[in-house]
């Protein structure tokens, strides 16, 4: 799978940024500043610009050719480095990626930083500015965890109701510090990145089993769209 | 020859129904290459019969750790420490949730790679080959790993359930020592039933709303529609929407809720995520009602309604009570 994609900024990472900024906003944890950290070829600084005016004070670029055609374990280990230089007190993700849909960079990322870790998490309080109270998912119902800090959270798509940029953010992120960085500046053994080092490599493709497309109506008298409905039910013995 | 290492997580007793599926997959690709399949459980007071039953499924050995439930980074450790025997190959989990995170903080420790919402495992040159549908299903890629070491975490319902064991599987203790940030992860509550019980599994339709019906009072279109078939119909959710609060969790239908196959599937404003559709694509008959004509959903609908749910319920609530009182 391609991941070096992340050319506008992943629409599930915006809840990650508006965690963060609540977090800050609210004074639960005192926040310094909010860092987005993106890895990806040039077009990535699309999505860094689109971050810093949603609210992050700054943003730092991985982009090295090396990177290109990463893995999770690749990507997971090369994000691991650039944050670990940054020494934040929270690291947060999104659910997924929109191009790789793995939800699973947050785990990768938290090993490298021997840092606990959940993801899905769908509801954060700062205990006593030192601990988390996460709530999320799983294959039981709700669970609700104490994480310590620092720790690395990938947030969920119901934790919160991203803002939109105001013009005059969208005019000003480009005057934000963006800090753009390679391999050998955040010390990424270059052995362990990139397509061709890929420790879980693609090798082929296939198509899956043709399956009939279904029938399609196109609502447009509802009361015609209804009795089509319910004949089709009916042939099927479903009414 | 591969072995393979099998997460097994459990709940109240009870081995998960995906990670007994992994078992039984795992024992058919050890036996198909001359290896063995061992499974793993971390947990409190793990009793022998649990661990041993996993022989049915075909693991031939288990390894039991005395450790912390229901979270990822304790079982990292302990099938790390399992690991450094180096007896092991491959690690293979079911799908859910905790599998995708232990797989992937392992891979990341043991420096090996890792695939995800795998469909299917085959063996090419005594290797393992996982397939992995990509781009919304419409394509398989097929992953092979460096090394022949590698981490295979499946789809949700991905691997049958099979009893190819010949009894129980012999129980070994193993001694792990949780790295210091494992264990700065404490649970507090497991396993909350937010809202109600409602039973999904044992109904034959479903009418299941997703987040398109703008707000929890938006389910009354559902009930009066399922009200409408009468017995044997009941109301189901995405997560979004029980994440939302707009629906009990019992009802939820996908990856961390329930896996359903009524004679109807109903849905109304669901876009039709791969994490929904792994709960419900056993269906008989998949009818789906969605303003986006793009929708994701319709790519798996045996019927499919590009309109406003708001203007086709209440309709179709009027009509299938009609043909009923007919
Ligand atoms: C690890 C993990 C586990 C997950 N587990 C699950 C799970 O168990 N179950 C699950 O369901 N999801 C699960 N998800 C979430 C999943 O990815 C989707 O986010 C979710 O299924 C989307 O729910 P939805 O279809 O209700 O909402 P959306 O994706 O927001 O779709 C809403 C749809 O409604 C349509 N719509 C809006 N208004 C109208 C209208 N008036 N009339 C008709 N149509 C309308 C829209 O066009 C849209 O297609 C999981 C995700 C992850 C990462
Ligand atoms: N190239 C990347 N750069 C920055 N963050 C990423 C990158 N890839 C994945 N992530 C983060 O990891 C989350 C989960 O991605 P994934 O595991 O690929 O589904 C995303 O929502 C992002 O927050």
């Amino acid at each position: 799978m391609d991941r070096s994609g992340e050319k506008n900024l992943n629409p599930y990472d915006t809840h990650a940024i508006e965690a963060a900024m609540q977090l800050k906003e609210s004074g639960a944890l005192p926040v310094e500043e909010i860092v987005a950290v993106s890895m990806g070829p040039e077009s990535a600084v699309r999505a860094l610009h689109k971050a810093v005016s949603l609210g992050a004070d700054r943003s730092v670029h991985l982009s090295d050719d090396a990177l290109a055609g990463s893995d999770v374990a690749g990507t997971g280990y090369a994000l691991a480095q650039v944050l670990r230089r940054e020494e934040p007190n929270l690291v947060l993700l999104g659910q997924q990626s929109d191009d790789g849909e793995c939800y699973t960079v947050g785990a990768v990322v938290a090993d490298h930083l021997q840092m606990p870790s959940l993801t899905q998490v769908i509801k954060l309080e700062v205990e006593g500015g030192t601990e988390l109270k996460a709530e999320r998912q799983a294959e039981y119902g709700y669970d609700t965890v104490k994480v310590q800090l620092p720790a690395v959270i990938s947030v969920g798509d119901a934790i919160n109701e991203p803002r939109y940029p105001s013009l005059k953010a969208i005019m000003g992120a480009k005057k934000k510090p963006l800090d753009t960085v390679g391999t050998g500046d955040v010390g990424i053994d270059a052995a362990k990145v990139g397509g061709d080092n890929a420790t879980a490599k693609w090798v082929g493709s296939s198509l899956p089993p043709k399956k009939e497309p279904g029938q399609i109506i196109e609502d447009e008298d509802t009361a015609e769209t209804v009795e089509k409905i319910v004949a089709w039910l009916d042939e099927r013995k479903l009414i | 020859m591969a072995n393979i290492l099998v997460y097994a997580l459990h709940y109240e007793g009870a081995i998960n129904k995906n990670s007994l599926g992994a078992v039984s997959e795992g024992a058919d690709l050890a036996a198909k290459t001359g290896g063995e399949c061992h499974a793993i459980l971390v947990g409190e007071g793990v009793a022998d019969d649990l661990a041993a039953s996993l022989g049915t499924h075909g693991a031939t050995k288990v390894l039991r750790a005395e450790g912390p439930e229901g979270l990822a980074q304790p079982v990292v450790d302990a099938m790390a420490a399992a690991w450094a025997s180096g007896a092991y190959d491959y690690a293979l989990f079911g799908g859910g949730l905790l599998g995708f995170e232990v797989g992937a903080g392992l891979a990341a420790r043991l420096g090996i790679g890792v695939a995800m919402e795998i469909t299917a495992v085959h063996i090419t040159d005594g290797a393992l080959v996982a397939e992995r549908p990509v781009l919304g299903d419409s394509a398989i890629s097929e992953i092979r790993f460096a090394g022949e070491k590698g981490i295979i975490i499946g789809r949700l319902n991905a691997f049958e359930l099979r009893e190819s064991g010949s009894g129980p599987a012999a129980v070994e203790n193993l001694d792990v020592s949780y790295s210091p940030f494992s264990t700065q992860a404490q649970m507090l509550i497991r396993g909350e039933q937010r809202g109600e019980q409602v039973d999904i599994e044992g109904a034959n339709v479903l009418v299941a709303g997703g987040r398109g019906l703008g707000a929890a009072e938006g389910f009354q279109l559902c009930e009066d529609l399922a009200s409408a078939f009468g017995g044997g119909a009941a109301v189901a959710a995405t997560r979004a929407v029980v994440d939302a609060g707009w629906f009990p969790y019992a009802g939820q239908i996908g990856q961390t809720g329930k896996t359903v196959a009524p004679k109807l599937y109903l849905a109304a404003g669901i876009s039709g995520a791969i994490q929904h559709k792994v709960g419900m694509q056993n269906s008989e008959n998949i009818v789906a009602i969605n303003k986006d004509a793009n929708a994701p959903i319709f790519e798996f609908s045996d019927l499919g309604i590009v309109g406003d749910l708001n203007k086709i319920l209440p309709k179709l609530t009027e009509a299938v009570k009609a043909k009923k009182g007919g």
